[in-house]
């Protein structure tokens, strides 16, 4: 069912010569809404190469007059670039990968396993996703400047691990409920313990979902603004977000530095995002049909 | 061990897990590390921020037990109840339209694009509508305010250049107009989302259900209605829930763009009780609002996760 044969491929080229003028259309349409999508963006990249004298004297719509980095190279020194990023990919990494298995381990039990009470357990998980994150805040703070984990990376760590899992445990238990039970009757007839099947059947088979969640998690993480605002104080801790976001206050830099910064700062995100784009297309629940 | 099996499959199959022979309650010791760390990060902090909605707390001294004074202001509270009619704006613009959307779009690029334009396409297509959702949200609002703002913004620009040059407006700082941009732009930044999660939805459909629709001769609407929706129910009770919860606690882009205003305009609960907390440090109110918030997402994930099992039993699973 995964692979298609080669017949199938020559059906759907045979299909694919067969455009109407309604094929044509919604095409259109769909690629005007695209535009319409990607117009900040476009701004964006207007303006992110051009001088501040020219963004005053032509606007943000022009096309730039004569092209110039001078806005990266002030936002790059000014904020030491290289190391918000690598503190934003350490951090989104770690989470993305701790929740996933958090969300796997509490969707054995409630997806497979159906432990008594999982509706309420999921609902209770679920409060991490549904508390607003302002309520945490001063609770959490005070906690973690009690054990000396205030304003290090890993309180952050902790947070986001706890949220996102809570999505993943959400969704993977509803996948997992409906896990092939033809497969888990093989493996018991193999005699498989439970975490023999957890390990060597239920992971692997639902890597496609699993790999959704991870680049989920990873982008959440990443973007996420005022949880790493509240907890990390230092400079050199800081995520890529609050650097940007700092700029906005900052009377000193202009809008063409402001729009360099804006662009490279998501480069990180666009790049994690194109390699793992096929992920993406495996699907959220291809583990559990089939 | 098959012995056993045939001994413990009682009429009571509640007790059992899907992997015969495995007796449910043998699974919770995979949830120790979940349920330890959600404790710790979650429930003891949300029982405190209740416990802080009846003091009187400014940030610095001790807390003081000050009873139900938060709730009683909060009852009558002008400001309080205009935040939460905002929500249902926000609901509008994170859920329903989105969703709507998503449907729309992930059926056409999946049931058109996919078909006759190649898989490159549509991947392509999905990757653009996704696109905003990849934008740290102190990015995607600072770019948005940028285009609708008073002075020399991109929307003012392009209508000066039209010779609509009256119709020029500050988008986001006018009470007229404040709102419903700001939906636009929650529009913009969710659309993505429950596209990209219907598309993955699709995928498991058989594609022989629509030739045969097709050969029944069936158009795209019907096998919309008939194919695609009831195939991707799950997904569509997924992303409608996570996204109310989004919606009721939305915080970063009213921070960012419009910080409320003008005046309450498009103040919403979260961006009420953060005022609370740390600009004006009456903590108790603060927690007040944020815990009354939390009971209003708390009641909307049960009604959620109710009808959703409704229609899982109705399905038959």
């Amino acid at each position: 069912m995964s692979t298609m044969s080669a017949a199938e491929l020559k059906k759907i080229a045979k299909v694919k010569k067969n455009r109407t003028a309604g094929d044509w259309l919604i095409i259109v349409l769909l690629a005007i809404g695209g535009v319409v999508m990607l117009f900040p963006f476009i701004v964006l990249c207007l303006n992110a190469f051009k001088t501040a004298a020219d963004y005053n004297a032509n606007g943000p719509l022009s096309w730039p007059t004569s092209f110039t980095l001078d806005g990266f190279i002030k936002f790059w020194t000014r904020v030491n670039f290289p190391e918000k990023v690598w503190n934003s990919i350490w951090t989104s990494g770690v989470v993305a990968i701790c929740a996933v298995a958090l969300s796997v381990f509490n969707s054995f039990a409630l997806g497979i396993g159906r432990v008594k009470g999982r509706r309420w357990i999921i609902l209770l998980i679920m409060l991490a996703n549904m508390l607003p994150q302002e309520a945490l805040l001063y609770p959490l703070y005070i906690m973690f400047k009690g054990i000396g984990l205030y304003n290090n990376p890993w309180s952050i760590v902790i947070i986001f691990t706890v949220i996102q899992s809570a999505f993943g445990t959400y969704l993977l238990s509803s996948v997992y409920g409906t896990f092939p039970k033809a497969i888990l009757e093989a493996a018991t007839i193999d005699g498989a313990s439970r975490w023999k099947i957890l390990k060597d059947i239920v992971f692997p088979i639902s890597k496609p979902t699993l790999a959704v969640m991870l680049v989920f998690f990873f982008i959440w993480t990443w973007n996420d603004y005022m949880i790493p605002m509240a907890f990390l104080i230092d400079n050199s801790s800081q995520t890529v977000p609050i650097a940007i976001a700092s700029l906005s206050g900052d009377r000193l830099m202009d809008v063409t530095t402001t729009a360099s910064a804006s662009l490279i700062s998501i480069v990180p995100t666009l790049i994690f995002f194109l390699l793992f784009q096929r992920t993406l297309s495996n699907g959220i629940t291809t583990g559990a049909v089939k | 061990m098959n012995a056993k099996t045939k001994k413990t499959k009682r009429p009571d199959e509640s007790a059992m897990s899907r992997i015969p022979g495995s007796p449910s309650n043998r699974f919770w010791l995979y949830l120790v590390p979940g349920v330890a760390m959600l404790t710790w990060i979650i429930i003891v902090p949300g029982i405190w921020n209740i416990y802080l909605s009846f003091t009187n707390y400014r940030g610095i001294k001790p807390p003081v037990w000050a009873g139900l004074k938060n709730w009683a202001r909060l009852m009558k509270d002008d400001t309080f109840w205009i935040s939460f009619r905002n929500s249902i704006w926000m609901i509008v613009a994170m859920v329903v339209i989105p969703i709507l959307l998503g449907l729309i779009l992930s059926s056409l690029i999946f049931d058109v694009v996919q078909k006759k334009f190649g898989p490159k396409a549509a991947s392509t297509m999905r990757a653009i509508y996704y696109f905003p959702q990849l934008l740290p949200i102190a990015i995607a609002s600072l770019v948005m305010g940028w285009i609708f703002r008073a002075e020399n913004g991109a929307l003012n620009s392009v209508l000066k250049a039209i010779g609509l040059g009256s119709l020029q407006h500050d988008w986001l700082g006018k009470p007229d107009t404040a709102l419903i941009f700001l939906m636009l732009i929650m529009v913009w930044i969710q659309v993505g989302y429950p596209l990209v999660i219907f598309m993955s939805g699709l995928q498991r459909v058989d594609p022989e259900l629509y030739e045969a629709a097709g050969l029944d001769g069936a158009n795209w609407w019907q096998r919309f209605l008939a194919i695609t929706l009831p195939s991707i129910k799950p997904e569509i009770f997924v992303v409608a829930l996570t996204c109310t919860i989004a919606a009721l606690k939305v915080f970063a882009p009213v921070y960012m763009l419009t910080k409320g205003g003008p005046g309450t305009k498009t103040i919403v609960p979260s961006y009420y009780s953060y005022t609370q907390f740390f600009q004006v440090q009456q903590v108790g109110y603060g927690a007040a609002i944020a815990t009354a918030l939390t009971i209003v997402i708390i009641i909307v994930a049960i009604a959620f996760t109710n009808l959703q099992q409704k229609v899982e039993a109705e399905d038959g699973e």
